[in-house]
């Protein structure tokens, strides 16, 4: 898979860069809008992340490039205009996806891959690892084909987890996306591990081929055991 | 004492004074008037009276006033020589007023036939003392009328000239430096009007203008360090994935990132304060206040659950109102968090919710809060490291956006009532 970022922010791209980097992807940068316009117009790219706000042009004109030149490649807009109409505006344009900074790491791969998966064969938004098997669309787990019964937070811990599978989510990222934006600043969301606990019983029970990993008071990961 | 009242009654104290004044001037020269007038006329009755005794020597005889106006009677030529004229004032038996009247009497010596005669002729006076009660009070009319008349012109005229001067004050009473942007002020003739209008508009422009740009620092701040923020937390998690680490050095990542979170969470608060004060919420629904309590409790269920609190909530009828979706959010889930977050263990939260309002009380820590401070900035209890100092003043900042009303007060619990109408 063929990533392309276009970032002004020469940290924020690093970080992104070495980040997806670790999910196995082939990850190219632009820092500007000649630049970016340059790589969209000689390769394709399986998506790009596209930041609005460019010293030398917008990230919704690139898009409109892309759009003429008839090329398919998924966009994902970032950007910290997290007004409404901009958002409006980057979709009917055809962007897939709108994501504001300052965003999680964990929820930018979530988006690439919920965009990459809906591109790839047959639609079927299902995640596999070891011998577990998450349908996304009907929510629901399959353990060796034998269905495990979650609850909904259970759900979206498991399947956040899995889609960032190997990878640290830390706490604030994974209670954003479980309870809702209003959680933040509850404490040190010391109440997601009643729920974790729970969902690693259900998994040991079941004996799933992975595992939800603590990780230092920081958050948690998923490996495959 | 308005401006009009305290004129009055300066004005009232000098007018008193200057009549008081005058009237005794006027008085005197009055009585001098009157006596000088008088005295000429007994010199005129002298001369007729010593002319007819030229003809008709028999009154020299007469003693006594009795119908006439003099008397006359013989003196020594001792006496007579050295005598001058002389006025005088006297009190003289009247039948009319049955009493001693004042009169005037001019004593004189005429030389008739080689003899002396003294003669006293006498007129009737004004009476002192029911001349000066009839000026006193003719004077005491003369001042309240003209007391009135000030101060009805005072009310008429005065107060249609302050009129600008009034208008501004009901202006500059109902500014609000968050709220409005300028000042309007009347159109005024009167110089001293025009340049206190001016003066006002400069200040109040001066005052909105730092105001807003003071606003306008924090969001720009608060903005500006969010994707460094961001930035630091993401190469963090990225080198807490690395696998050569140990235990201890994930620890100390781990505290670091702990504590960049809860800058994130204040930054992101203090983002959010700014963004309501500057009105940036614009889109308003009818929305189910009693739905959305709701849905949040049960989002915070996890929470209440690791503090040992039970949460209730109480439907006294429906409420729905009509504002931001987000900011209605927000604010049912501060308060939420904040009566969760400040409590005991095995503790409760009560909502009750009702037509106008909502009401939510917490048990915690047995002293009541300061009101005046609860919805401060910055104001925090000790013991909850973590928390922004911000929860209520968000609370706070959204009520009055939407021109709502929030009381706390303390029972054997915290109470924190909105007020929704």
């Amino acid at each position: 898979m063929k990533l392309l970022v276009v970032e002004d922010e020469i940290d924020l791209l690093e970080v992104i860069r070495q980040s997806l980097e670790k999910e196995n992807y082939l990850v190219e940068t632009a820092g500007s809008y000649v630049l970016a316009l340059e790589k969209i117009v000689s390769y394709e790219y399986d998506c790009i992340l596209l930041d609005i706000m460019l010293p030398d042009g917008t990230g919704l004109d690139l898009l409109a490039e892309l759009k003429q030149m008839n090329k398919s490649d998924n966009v994902i807009i970032i950007s910290a205009k997290d007004s409404l109409e901009d958002k409006i505006k980057g979709l009917e344009m055809g962007a897939d996806d709108y994501l504001v900074k300052p965003f999680h790491i964990a929820e930018l791969n979530a988006r690439i891959k919920s965009v990459l998966r809906r591109k790839s064969l047959n639609g079927k938004n299902t995640i596999e690892h070891a011998n577990v098997k998450i349908d996304l669309d009907e929510r629901q787990v399959w353990i060796d084909g034998d269905e495990l019964v979650l609850n909904r937070k259970e759900f979206d811990i498991l399947s956040y987890l899995a889609v960032n599978k190997n990878r640290l989510v830390n706490k604030t990222a994974l209670a954003e996306q479980v309870w809702g934006d209003y959680m933040d600043g509850a404490d040190d969301y010391e109440f997601i591990y009643s729920q974790i606990k729970n969902l690693r019983k259900k998994l040991k029970e079941k004996l799933a081929g992975i595992e939800v990993q603590a990780v230092y008071g920081i958050g948690y990961k998923l490996v495959v055991a | 004492m308005n401006l009009l009242n305290y004129t009055l009654k300066y004005l009232s104290i000098a007018l008193l004074l200057v009549i008081s004044i005058w009237a005794v001037l006027f008085y005197f020269n009055m009585i001098d008037e009157v006596q000088d007038s008088l005295d000429d006329g007994l010199e005129n009755n002298k001369m007729l009276v010593i002319q007819r005794v030229e003809k008709d020597s028999g009154i020299i005889q007469r003693s006594g006033f009795s119908e006439h106006n003099y008397e006359i009677k013989e003196v020594t030529e001792k006496s007579g020589l050295k005598f001058k004229d002389k006025y005088q004032d006297t009190l003289m038996y009247t039948l009319n007023e049955e009493d001693m009247e004042p009169f005037r009497m001019l004593t004189t010596v005429f030389n008739k036939d080689n003899k002396y005669y003294e003669m006293k002729v006498v007129s009737s006076t004004v009476e002192e003392d029911d001349l000066v009660r009839s000026l006193l009070y003719s004077l005491i009319w003369l001042y309240t009328a003209i007391l009135v008349s000030f101060f009805v012109i005072n009310h008429l005229l005065l107060r249609r000239i302050w009129t600008p001067f009034y208008l501004l004050l009901k202006r500059l009473k109902a500014f609000r430096l968050d709220k409005d942007q300028g000042i309007e002020t009347g159109r005024t003739e009167v110089k001293e009007f025009k340049e206190l209008n001016a003066a006002v508009e400069s200040l109040v422009a001066q005052s909105v203008g730092t105001y807003g740009s003071q606003k306008q620092f924090i969001e720009n701040a608060a903005h500006e360090l969010q994707t460094p923020l961001a930035i630091s937390l993401n190469r963090l998690e990225l080198l807490a994935e690395n696998e050569d680490l140990s235990d201890q050095h994930l620890e100390a990542i781990g505290q670091v990132i702990g504590t960049l979170q809860r800058l994130t969470r204040l930054n992101k608060s203090l983002l959010l304060l700014s963004k309501i004060e500057n009105k940036q919420y614009g889109e308003v629904a009818l929305l189910s206040i009693t739905t959305l309590t709701k849905t949040l409790i049960s989002e915070y269920e996890d929470f209440a659950a690791l503090k040992s609190v039970q949460v209730h909530l109480k439907e006294e009828g429906p409420l729905e109102v009509a504002m931001n979706k987000d900011l209605a959010a927000i604010l049912i889930s501060n308060l939420l968090k904040n009566a969760i977050t400040h409590n005991i263990a095995g503790g409760t939260v009560n909502v009750s919710i009702g037509p106008n309002g909502l009401v939510i009380s917490n048990t915690g820590r047995s002293v009541a809060l300061d009101p005046e401070k609860v919805f401060k900035r910055f104001k925090k209890d000790s013991q909850a490291q973590s928390s922004t100092g911000l929860g209520l003043a968000i609370v706070k900042a959204i009520i009055d956006l939407y021109g709502f009303g929030i009381q706390y007060s303390y029972t054997d619990q915290h109470h924190l009532k909105l007020n929704f109408r």
